[in-house]
């Protein structure tokens, strides 16, 4: 039995830890910057003094916020932890030795050019998916050979089983490849020139644009990160997952269904009734197997809902999991025709998206994080559970505020414009609109300012974890008590002793 | 025979699971996408929707770089109150020649699918160099900068050009004096000819210094073009009437 443990030793020492460590860094650099943007446009919304043309617009600096947070933030999450988990759960090695440093100096300069290219008016103008032709054929690249070092980690693996995590990884990456490709298909105007135009035009580019669009929520924004929820939960609480049953239903529905949803953005539209219709059945559909996969992540705790009380990184990803439950209920609501007349086009759509992507993916990312990097870094636990503590709140805080502000301006704007006086005349004029959101955005501005300075608290417990150091006064997950280490001073009393 | 029990084989083989992922995500593409290419069925053709002029298509592309796709929809739902407001419900026909389409999805500005005509050359120039002036509650970003620099007129034949392979039905004709159309749309009847620029693209051209700086064809000339001609291509009173109150 011995050489078995010595086996398992082995192989976690032979693991490649330094391309995770990598990532994870990354998404804390990108996360602070695309949060950053965040609160300054939300800033310029209620100060348009604060718009300094040409570079510093809110039309040239919005993409830079939304490609930021997703792609930046959010991909470099979705690579840390990937490449964590596909090590772990197929006891293998990840597969190549350069390759995986390709994706990761690789995947950095598509966000350099794409964000260059943003300030200096080289889009495309499509929604999430702005970078001209040359960086979109950059990530490409960079996508088939991240598919090729999972794939051939998992082709190489030691367990018979692919463990649950690393479908929804799969189906992520797989997909993500599909979308990108489909979505920029365009000719550009002189191969020495950074401009093109998509093939698909008016009704056509839209649809493929919103079939791109949606499932870059679905797939980008929840296959991967539901992929973390499998794998991290469990481990964090001790538990197996609740039910593999549930876990065969919820993946094979939520990809299937998933896939359909685009439409329900162009309700109204020129596009054909019933390509809307499709749209809005599949979207309201997707409601089941949303919270079956949320029912899966929270009933992993039965016989451990003790362990929520004393750990605030399980609290974490449980309040993730409540947001995403929320988000996904409040998507397939707003698809439905009646109500997306109302919710359409105004910040209603905004608070949405930032339910889903603050309390969703920011919090299962903040949870996974704190996770890994004590792991990462070899370190026993965080540098400060406290602090993990004050940065839920003061996040959550933050993204109460910025939903309910653009829930209220959103729902009050759609009312103001479709208000008739009784003399059959529209009630107000579109200017009167938009100033009556003013105090609105400020309160989103502050919501988010919260947020980003969350992650500033989360900064700094990581760089100190990284150090080695504890704080005076923490326990550990369990509420046992931690003797506080301060390397800084540790130092300074081993050169005092040297002199 | 338990399909959840015959998941193990998916499960221990990763490159059938990889395949079957791939044709499971395809389906709804596949069946919502490919009809749309159909496009008798899509379309409903309609008079008056013409190519974009040169300088037009050069402030298409000014409205693209500055993202203003980001505050402003180009769409007009067949709802009372955007009839209202906004005109005619927009038809997909108005956006064939778009690529890519510039519907939006939000409205932090008001709806620009019909703008064209609704303001004067002069509004829009002042409007773009500080929007508060006319507008006090506006929140949109001064565009002032469009008046000192020269809209770039030489390639415009090569942007013809790739439109046309992507389907723009853009002539010889239009290709070769794509240029020259565009000094001649931006310097006016009064200053120049602009018959050719007429027999290439219909009677209805509007050809005029929109900016009233006469030394530059400035990027605000090429922005106002194109504003101003969003919506104004088919006539809809020429068109069976449409009662806005029959609309729900």
């Amino acid at each position: 039995m011995s050489t078995t443990v010595e086996n398992i030793h082995t192989e976690t020492s032979s693991y490649n830890y330094d391309i995770v460590r990598y990532f994870t860094l990354a998404t804390c650099f990108w996360g602070l910057v695309g949060m950053l943007v965040g609160v300054f446009i939300a800033l310029q919304m209620a100060f348009p003094a604060l718009n300094f043309e040409p570079y510093l617009t809110f039309g040239r600096l919005r993409p830079l916020h939304t490609s930021g947070v997703v792609f930046a933030f959010g991909g470099n999450a979705l690579f840390a932890t990937s490449y964590y988990v596909v090590q772990r759960t197929c006891r293998v090695r990840l597969w190549g030795d350069k390759l995986p440093w390709f994706t990761f100096w690789g995947y950095q300069a598509f966000i350099v050019m794409a964000a260059l290219g943003y300030v200096t008016g080289i889009t495309q103008a499509k929604e999430y998916a702005e970078p001209e032709w040359y960086a979109d054929i950059w990530l490409a690249l960079v996508w088939v050979a991240y598919l090729g070092v999972y794939m051939m980690t998992i082709v190489k693996r030691k367990e018979p089983h692919l463990y649950v995590a690393n479908w929804f990884y799969l189906a992520f990456i797989i997909t993500v490849a599909v979308l990108h490709i489909g979505n920029n298909l365009s000719l550009p105007v002189d191969w020495r020139y950074p401009k093109s135009y998509s093939l698909p035009s008016g009704v056509q580019s839209a649809m493929i644009q919103w079939w791109y669009g949606h499932n870059a929520v679905g797939f980008f924004l929840t296959a991967g990160f539901l992929g973390m929820v499998y794998y991290f939960i469990p481990k964090r609480a001790e538990r197996p997952v609740y039910s593999y049953r549930l876990s065969i239903i919820h993946f094979w529905s939520l990809i299937f269904i998933y896939i359909w949803a685009g439409p329900h953005h162009l309700h109204y539209t020129a596009l054909p009734d019933w390509a809307q219709t499709l749209g809005m059945a599949f979207s309201i559909m997707l409601w089941m197997p949303s919270w079956g996969g949320m029912i899966n992540g929270m009933m992993t705790l039965s016989g451990a809902w003790h362990k929520l009380r004393s750990d605030p990184v399980l609290q974490f990803m449980i309040v993730s999991l409540a947001f995403y439950g929320m988000s996904t209920f409040e998507g397939p609501l707003m698809s439905i025709r009646a109500v997306n007349a109302l919710s359409h086009y105004t910040d209603w759509t905004i608070g949405h998206v930032h339910s889903g992507a603050l309390g969703w993916v920011g919090f299962i990312t903040f949870g996974c994080l704190y996770y890994l990097v004590p792991k990462l870094w070899g370190r026993e636990e965080l540098y400060s559970l406290k602090l993990v503590r004050i940065h839920l709140w003061v996040a959550t805080l933050g993204i109460v505020l910025y939903i309910v502000a653009m829930w209220v301006s959103g729902i009050m704007q759609g009312l103001m414009w479709r208000s008739y006086n009784e003399l059959g005349f529209l009630n107000y004029s579109f200017v009167e609109t938009v100033a009556a959101m003013h105090p609105y955005y400020i309160i989103r501005a502050l919501g988010g300012g919260l947020y980003l300075f969350g992650a500033l608290i989360m900064s700094y417990n990581f760089y100190r974890t990284i150090k080695g150091d504890v704080a005076a006064n923490e326990v550990d997950k369990d509420g046992n008590p931690r003797e506080a280490i301060n390397t800084s001073n540790k130092n300074k009393i081993a050169s005092a002793t040297a002199a | 025979m338990n399909p959840l029990k015959n998941h193990e084989f998916l499960e221990k083989n990763s490159v059938v699971l990889l395949i079957a992922i791939i044709i499971t995500v395809l389906i709804g593409g596949i069946i919502e996408i490919v009809p749309l290419f159909r496009q008798e069925t899509v379309i409903e053709p309609v008079e008056g929707v013409r190519p974009y002029t040169p300088l037009e298509l050069a402030g298409y592309n000014i409205y693209l770089r500055e993202g203003c796709y980001n505050c402003h929809s180009q769409q007009i739902r067949p709802l009372r109150d955007e009839v209202t407001r906004y005109g005619h419900y927009s038809l997909a026909a108005e956006s064939m020649y778009d690529h890519p389409f510039q519907w939006g999805s939000k409205r932090t500005g008001p709806d620009l699918a019909r703008v064209g005509g609704k303001y004067s050359d002069d509004w829009h120039v002042a409007h773009m160099i500080n929007p508060r002036d006319v507008v006090p509650e506006s929140i949109m970003p001064n565009y002032s900068a469009l008046m000192k620099r020269g809209a770039k007129l030489h390639d415009l034949g090569n942007h013809l050009k790739a439109l046309r392979v992507v389907g723009v039905p853009y002539t010889d004709d239009m290709i070769e004096n794509a240029e020259k159309d565009a000094m001649r749309q931006a310097l006016g009847e009064a200053r120049t000819d602009i018959s050719g620029l007429q027999e290439r693209y219909g009677e209805k051209i509007q050809a005029r210094d929109f900016d009233k700086q006469p030394h530059i064809v400035s990027e605000m000339d090429a922005l106002i073009a194109y504003l101003q001609v969003l919506g104004t291509m088919v006539d809809f009173d020429a068109t069976k009437d449409v009662d806005p109150g029959a609309l729900k």
